[in-house]
């Protein structure tokens, strides 16, 4: 039994660091973060994300691929080679760690649609890239993509968090945002890709939580050209943020309030236009609302927002200082990091904290 | 006297020591089974016309009458039941279709008895609803495709009307003449005060009532009674009613007897004539007919009223479906063959038809597959009998659920299932004046409104134990559901698991 052919229910930690000013630090910063929080994971999924660590192709998207054998890598690069043009591939650096065993291949591409294939298509670049991810991901035995984004990229395996970020040599990247993840499921994912951040394009999630409306919200998106493969929480809401983001045109606010929309009491008390507005996003997009407990920070191009369910049923803390911005499970993982802060809080469920970058370039 | 074939199936059991002979049993009974022995000062009963409605029981100060079951038999066959053998004896005597009320009561799977709901343990926390907010709240009604901005970047509102409800269930459509008007008035209350809508049927709406307008349902149906503009304005929603779980297939038939005076001038037909219902609307004889009445009733009130096309579950009931999403409609009413009625062939309401759970779940798996599943609201009746059958109908893709006969066992119907013959002792499903007074507004509306606060209230109490704090998380939740001595088959329809997987 492998992730995807059950449901696979997690406790977890999360982490996010953002320099708004675009100053780039070392993952180190968010490796001593998520090591705090050692107790909120088992072992059984660490994970990161880091935006901004591959400045010399940013024009490009950073394929990280799992393979389990070498069948697979061939197949997977026919299809790479018919569908893009590779400006270089590699094997993803890594270092022995004996707590981190079974690693599958683990390969990196930078890639860009081939004109005349993507004008074939008839889509838009980014659209023409998902199609293909989730192509490799259902069609390919044995491969998987686990990061697909422009200047950014996933690092994940099975292991505690702080061994992963030491297996991928995370302290050697630098980027203006960090987010990580420490998993707790409560059965084993049986390979690598079921561990966290999920990531599409440049949309990575981490998350905490089970989400009670799972089967509603998978059901909905799956309308959409989007396949649940894995059965988590944490794919079903990054499809959800890419659906009401790159397809639907909705900001990241208007998408707080429909995941995590305010209850109909407190949208009664808003002033009419506002009303109007929530009221609107509530009925238009009403199986999109996710339920249960959940704290997320999602990773995007240039931002990162950090967002808990209606009834802040997780625990997650906010802390600033100067232009940094630190997320957290808890107090101490920002703490570690950063003592002396100037604002700590803890949002209140269903507020989004929408943090970017202040030139608005990456 | 002639041979009587037929040995009644109920009996009247009087305890003399309790009867005071106040004759109240005397004077409720329409059927006419109590009579007075002025000879001996007792009361007496003719079994053969009890339709073992409860009323005279209900009514008896003294608790001395109860009904029971004969226990008269024919010879035990396991083929020939006793029912069999006795609706031969009624048609070789009569030569005529054999006439039901209510829905079907034969012995064919109750999916919904065969399907378990989950709720929360240790990894996610159930919510307690009498701390938390809990949310009940629908909207029916088509969703848009896209969103549009104005020049400040703000959201349009680009909905389709919509229909918002406190909760997800409504009273589904009966008609003024099939029941009463006290029995129209208390839904009619009952929807304002809850915040819900009640339903027509195809009797038109007297115009006492046509103050509950945006509670009110309005129904076009293939007899087309009572309907002109103004009804169709009056309404918050129109139904086309193409069918009816109880009798898919056929129309609708209400004596000329039933048609007096307030019945015929709302219906628009003359005192005394018969008012049928054809089987199919004689417009409509393909999809593209439907879509263009759909487009007429939208013109005549000026796009601002969602239309609701109401289907009976029959085999085909998914691609019928997928087409009327496709038509212009704006919800879809789906009934079961449990479903209600004030009259139909029993043939017809016994064998025609599939079970709504499995009609259900393969329309809303088929509107998904075709990426249409938002285009139209699914509405499903026949029946809905608890709280619990609609959490798992919900649960199984509905968005809201129609309820009538739960509804009117509310106002005190016993299910005699004897509305055909219009004397009904508890003043619903009649005409007759001196039965309709029975039946108190004032009171009916009361209970209606009882029944769904409680409803409410479990509705609330099972979502909570889910983890669920708004009605739309639930919607097609399927992961929720698990069935019990369920085949493979049915189980795949469903779209569920079975227990312990």
């Amino acid at each position: 039994m492998r992730e995807g052919m059950f449901r696979n229910v997690s406790g977890c930690a999360i982490s996010g660091i953002f320099s708004r000013s675009g100053r780039r630090f070392s993952g180190k910063l968010i490796i001593d973060s998520i090591t705090v929080m050692h107790e909120r994971s088992n072992g059984l999924g660490g994970g990161f994300a880091g935006y901004g660590i591959y400045p010399e192709y940013k024009d490009f998207y950073a394929f990280h691929i799992f393979y389990e054998d070498r069948i697979a890598k061939k197949e997977c690069e026919e299809f790479l080679e018919e569908h893009f043009d590779i400006i270089n591939l590699s094997k993803i650096p890594t270092r022995k760690v004996p707590q981190i065993t079974n690693e599958p291949l683990i390969w990196r591409y930078f890639v860009a649609p081939l004109p005349t294939k993507l004008a074939d298509s008839q889509l838009d670049e980014r659209e023409f890239v998902v199609r293909c991810v989730i192509r490799i991901n259902t069609a390919i035995d044995g491969a998987y993509v686990f990061s697909s984004g422009k200047n950014m990229g996933v690092f994940k395996a099975m292991g505690y968090p702080e061994d992963v970020g030491r297996f991928y040599r995370l302290e050697e990247y630098e980027g203006y945002c960090f987010t990580a993840h420490g998993r707790y499921p409560t059965n084993t994912p049986g390979w690598w890709g079921g561990a966290h951040p999920f990531a599409l394009l440049d949309y990575s999630v981490v998350h905490n939580g089970e989400i009670s409306s799972y089967d509603a919200n998978r059901r909905c998106i799956e309308m959409y050209g989007y396949k649940c493969t894995l059965q988590t929480d944490t794919e079903v809401i990054t499809y959800i943020i890419d659906y009401l983001h790159r397809k639907k045109g909705l900001t990241l606010k208007e998408i707080c309030s429909v995941i995590a929309a305010p209850f109909w009491s407190t949208i009664e008390r808003k002033p009419q236009k506002e009303r109007e507005e929530l009221e609107y996003l509530r009925s238009a997009f009403d199986t999109l609302l996710v339920t249960g407990p959940f704290s997320i920070i999602v990773g995007f191009e240039g931002g990162m927002m950090a967002l808990n369910d209606r009834l802040k049923l997780r625990s997650m803390v906010v802390g600033e200082k100067d232009d940094m911005v630190y997320v957290a499970s808890e107090e101490a993982a920002i703490r570690v990091v950063q003592n002396d802060l100037d604002r700590v809080w803890a949002p209140k469920g269903g507020e989004g904290v929408i943090i970017t970058l202040e030139n608005g370039e990456s | 006297m002639a041979v009587q074939y037929i040995y009644p199936e109920y009996e009247v059991v009087r305890n003399h020591d309790r009867c005071i002979v106040c004759r109240v049993c005397e004077r409720q009974c329409a059927n006419e089974v109590h009579e007075y022995l002025a000879d001996s000062n007792r009361m007496a009963a003719d079994d053969s016309k009890c339709v073992n409605c409860h009323r005279c029981v209900a009514l008896c100060p003294t608790r001395a009458l109860k009904i029971v079951k004969t226990d008269h038999t024919f010879k035990e066959n396991a083929n020939w039941s006793g029912k069999a053998i006795t609706e031969i004896y009624k048609q070789a005597e009569n030569g005529g279709v054999l006439l039901s009320s209510m829905g079907n009561p034969e012995n064919y799977p109750v999916y919904f008895d065969k399907i378990l709901l989950n709720a929360s343990q240790v990894t996610n926390p159930s919510i307690d609803p009498l701390r938390e907010p809990m949310e009940t709240r629908v909207f029916l009604g088509a969703k848009p495709e896209n969103i549009e901005r104005d020049e400040n970047g703000r959201l349009k509102n680009n909905l389709p009307p919509q229909l918002q409800l406190s909760m997800p269930v409504m009273f589904s459509a009966m008609s003024y003449g099939s029941i009463s008007y006290n029995a129209h008035e208390s839904l009619a209350r009952a929807a304002a005060e809850l915040g819900i809508l009640y339903n027509t049927g195809e009797g038109g709406l007297h115009e006492n009532l046509y103050k509950y307008g945006k509670n009110t349902i309005v129904q076009v149906a293939s007899g087309r009674f009572g309907v002109h503009k103004t009804y169709l304005n009056s309404g918050a929603a129109i139904e086309i009613k193409m069918g009816q779980g109880a009798k898919p297939g056929i129309g609708g038939h209400l004596p000329g007897a039933k048609i007096v005076g307030d019945i015929s001038k709302t219906r628009m037909i003359p005192e005394g004539t018969d008012a049928i219902s054809p089987a199919p609307h004689h417009d409509i004889y393909s999809i593209e007919d439907l879509r263009q009445l759909v487009y007429s009733l939208k013109e005549a009130t000026g796009y601002t009223k969602p239309v609701i096309v109401k289907i009976a579950a029959v085999h085909n009931v998914a691609a019928i479906a997928s087409g009327i999403a496709r038509s212009g409609a704006d919800i879809i009413a789906i009934d079961g063959f449990r479903g209600g009625t004030g009259a139909a062939p029993t043939r017809i309401r016994d064998h025609v038809g599939i079970p709504i759970e499995l009609a259900l779940a393969s329309v809303d798996k088929r509107l998904r597959e075709e990426g249409i599943r938002r285009n139209v609201s699914i509405v499903v009746g026949g029946s809905i009998r608890s709280s619990a059958d609609v959490v798992k109908a919900i649960a199984l893709g509905a968005d809201c659920v129609y309820i009538g006969t739960a509804a009117l066992i509310a106002l005190g119907c016993h299910l005699c299932r004897s509305c055909h013959t219009g004397k009904c002792n508890w003043g619903i499903a009649t005409q007759r004046e001196d039965l309709v007074k029975r039946l108190n507004p004032e009171l009916g509306y009361r209970r209606l409104v009882n029944l769904m606060t409680a409803w409410k209230h479990e509705i609330k109490e099972m979502m909570g134990g889910m983890g669920i704090n708004s009605i739309e998380a639930l919607k097609g939740n399927r992961l929720m559901l698990r069935g019990v001595g369920l085949n493979e088959k049915e189980l795949e329809i469903l779209g569920i698991k079975h227990a312990g997987e």
